[in-house]
């Protein structure tokens, strides 16, 4: 037994280590994606961004354009810059805001917590929502399945803008259960997580209804009906830890996809977070800001993709086995 | 006689139930598909012909009888300046449609251009390209979309071009992964034992059999981008309010939210509701290939 699991165990590390690289190159495109995106500016740059800043297109004099062009450094070449930029991105280093003089990072920081805390809130909220709803209705003949399925077809479908409207208009302004606009506590955050949550459960619930229905025919499930225990019992101790996993996997997915969802719901409830810093900064083009964003958004999305996979690395035998 | 009786009961009790049926898209006859068709058609008819549908000028200011619920006369309200929310809503066909599928287009033909590169080019040159698509890939679509507005400004144009761009990275692997496939399928193994140069596999064979099922992802995308599209115009970031674009007519109505929710309920139905009808579609023409593969 030793030799093969000491074997095993090394294989398991390279398939770790393959990973974390691919991870890396990927960032690494994603980052070099970004910077050429702030260099597609129409025209000369300097000129582009002071008319960002003053809102207005206009000639500027050379004296202006020496100002902006070592501020950014712009004289140099697009390989010098594309250097520093990467070694700025390894150090945390996002650059300057072309609007708000100040660091990108620093703008981002602020913003973020409310932001990480309505992704967060929405994933716990989708789980919620998408282990009752599938434990409910999954594998209760015809008539409930399909109307289980339907509704997660729905509910997935569901663009952002309109849900949190709606959810805004029948709890916030119709009941008055919720604060209808910027409420920064608990009560303010429901609303917006639900408008993110519902469509992420109506996902999730797609795939691991399949699970579960499948999970519901195998022998130990029979073996356990047998021994006597409920059909709840069944359902939520046996089934649903199997049915579950396909949704795991979803993890990475779901924090990008809340985390961009975001933009939406914090726009329409007023609420604080990068989406709205977003939003700002892409209708007055601030580059530096939108890139930051932009690039944070990939780079939790592949590292959540990377914990993912090694997890379940980690804990699936049949890999280590193959 | 009366013995015999229960037996068809138990049949019809046996039959899955309307939903299911509705659900699975079994039904023998597909209601909910005449349904899409017949809203897709009356609003290619609003789209090519707006004044044979519309009930009152969209542009026409009428202040007495502004923020109006709807009734008779105003069968979607009215808004802030006494405007048929109806008429703009049907006069807005058009932008909103030719956006869809503009963006759609845009979308299916850049994935088209990666995807079979990314399966078909030699060996270097797709790897590079297959690593360009995942990473594209992991910019959320809509962040995807931002970035590119954020270069060139908002305008239809970069509205319909960003949605492609976003949506392609996804379709994109959807196509390298149906070549892929037929790549390595018998008949692709046949051809090439028969002599059959490589281009002409790679035409009479590889690509329509992988391209196939695009006419039913092309239906499921126009949907897909009129969501993401006036998602865009709702935040301002698209086409700009006078026009009566559906996303736009959203974004006006957005102040008045408290007044009247009528201005932001209505065109959020009817793009949920084009959604809905142009996924129908393509979930038809999805399983109608497939049968037809069989």
């Amino acid at each position: 037994m030793t030799p093969t699991s000491s074997s095993s165990w090394r294989a398991v590390v390279r398939q770790i280590v393959r990973k974390a690289l691919s991870a890396l190159v990927v960032l690494w495109g994603a980052a070099t994606v970004a910077f050429f995106a702030q260099l597609a500016l129409p025209g000369d740059r300097a000129t582009a961004i002071l008319n960002i800043r003053s809102g207005q297109a206009q000639l500027r004099t050379p004296a202006e354009l020496a100002q902006i062009n070592e501020q950014y450094g712009l004289q140099r070449p697009v390989v010098v810059q594309y250097l520093d930029y990467l070694r700025g991105l390894i150090g945390g280093d996002f650059g300057n805001s072309y609007q708000q003089y100040r660091p990108v990072t620093a703008i981002i920081g602020e913003q973020l917590g409310a932001t990480v805390t309505l992704s967060l809130t929405a994933i716990v909220f989708a789980w919620i929502l998408m282990v009752v709803w599938v434990t409910l209705t999954a594998g209760r003949g015809p008539r409930v399945g399909a109307l289980g399925a339907l509704v997660d077809v729905v509910a997935a479908g569901l663009p952002a803008y309109w849900l949190g409207i709606i959810l805004l208009l029948v709890f916030g302004l119709g009941l008055r259960w919720f604060p209808v606009i910027g409420g920064t506590g608990v009560n303010g955050l429901i609303l917006p997580a639900l408008t993110l949550a519902i469509p992420l459960a109506g996902f999730m619930s797609q795939s691991t209804r399949t699970e579960f229905e499948r999970a519901l025919e195998q022998p130990f499930v029979i073996s356990a009906r047998m021994r006597g225990m409920s059909d709840a019992g069944v359902r939520v101790r046996h089934v649903l830890r199997h049915a579950v996993i396909p949704a795991v996997t979803l993890s990475g997915w779901a924090l990008g996809a809340t985390l961009s969802g975001a933009v939406i719901v914090e726009s329409i409830f007023s609420r604080p977070g990068i989406g709205n810093v977003l939003v700002t900064a892409v209708s007055s083009q601030d580059l530096p800001v939108v890139v930051g964003i932009v690039t944070l958004v990939a780079v939790v999305y592949v590292l959540a993709n990377l914990i993912v996979d090694i997890v379940y690395t980690l804990v699936d035998p049949r890999l280590k086995a193959s | 006689m009366t013995a015999l009786r229960p037996a068809p009961l138990a049949v019809a009790d046996a039959r899955p139930g309307l939903l299911a049926r509705l659900a699975t898209g079994a039904a023998r006859r597909p209601w909910g598909l005449y349904a899409a068709i017949a809203f897709v058609g009356l609003l290619a008819l609003a789209a090519v012909a707006p004044q044979l549908l519309a009930t009152h000028d969209p542009l026409a200011l009428d202040y007495p009888h502004s923020l109006l619920a709807p009734s008779w006369t105003h069968w979607f309200g009215t808004d802030e300046s006494g405007r048929d929310l109806y008429s703009r809503v049907i006069f807005g066909a058009r932008e909103s449609l030719l956006i869809g599928l503009g963006a759609a287009a845009v979308g299916i033909v850049l994935a088209l251009v990666l995807g079979s590169l990314a399966a078909l080019a030699i060996k270097p040159a797709a790897v590079v390209i297959d690593r360009f698509v995942e990473i594209l890939f992991t910019f959320p679509a809509l962040l995807l979309a931002l970035l590119l507005i954020a270069i060139s400004g908002p305008s239809a144009t970069t509205e319909i071009l960003a949605v492609g761009l976003g949506t392609a990275p996804g379709y994109a692997r959807m196509i390298r992964g149906q070549i892929l496939a037929a790549k390595g399928s018998a008949y692709v193994e046949a051809a090439t034992a028969l002599g059959h140069s490589r281009a002409r596999i790679v035409l009479a064979h590889i690509l329509p059999n992988a391209l196939r099922p695009l006419v039913a992802v092309f239906a499921l995308s126009v949907g897909q981008s009129i969501v993401w599209a006036s998602s865009l115009s709702f935040l301002g970031l698209g086409v700009a309010p006078p026009s009566s674009e559906w996303g736009a007519l959203l974004d006006a109505g957005r102040q008045y939210i408290v007044q009247a929710g009528w201005l932001i309920v209505v065109p959020g139905v009817v793009i949920v509701a084009v959604a809905l009808a142009a996924t129908t579609i393509g979930r038809h023409l999805q399983s109608h290939l497939e049968r037809g593969e069989k």
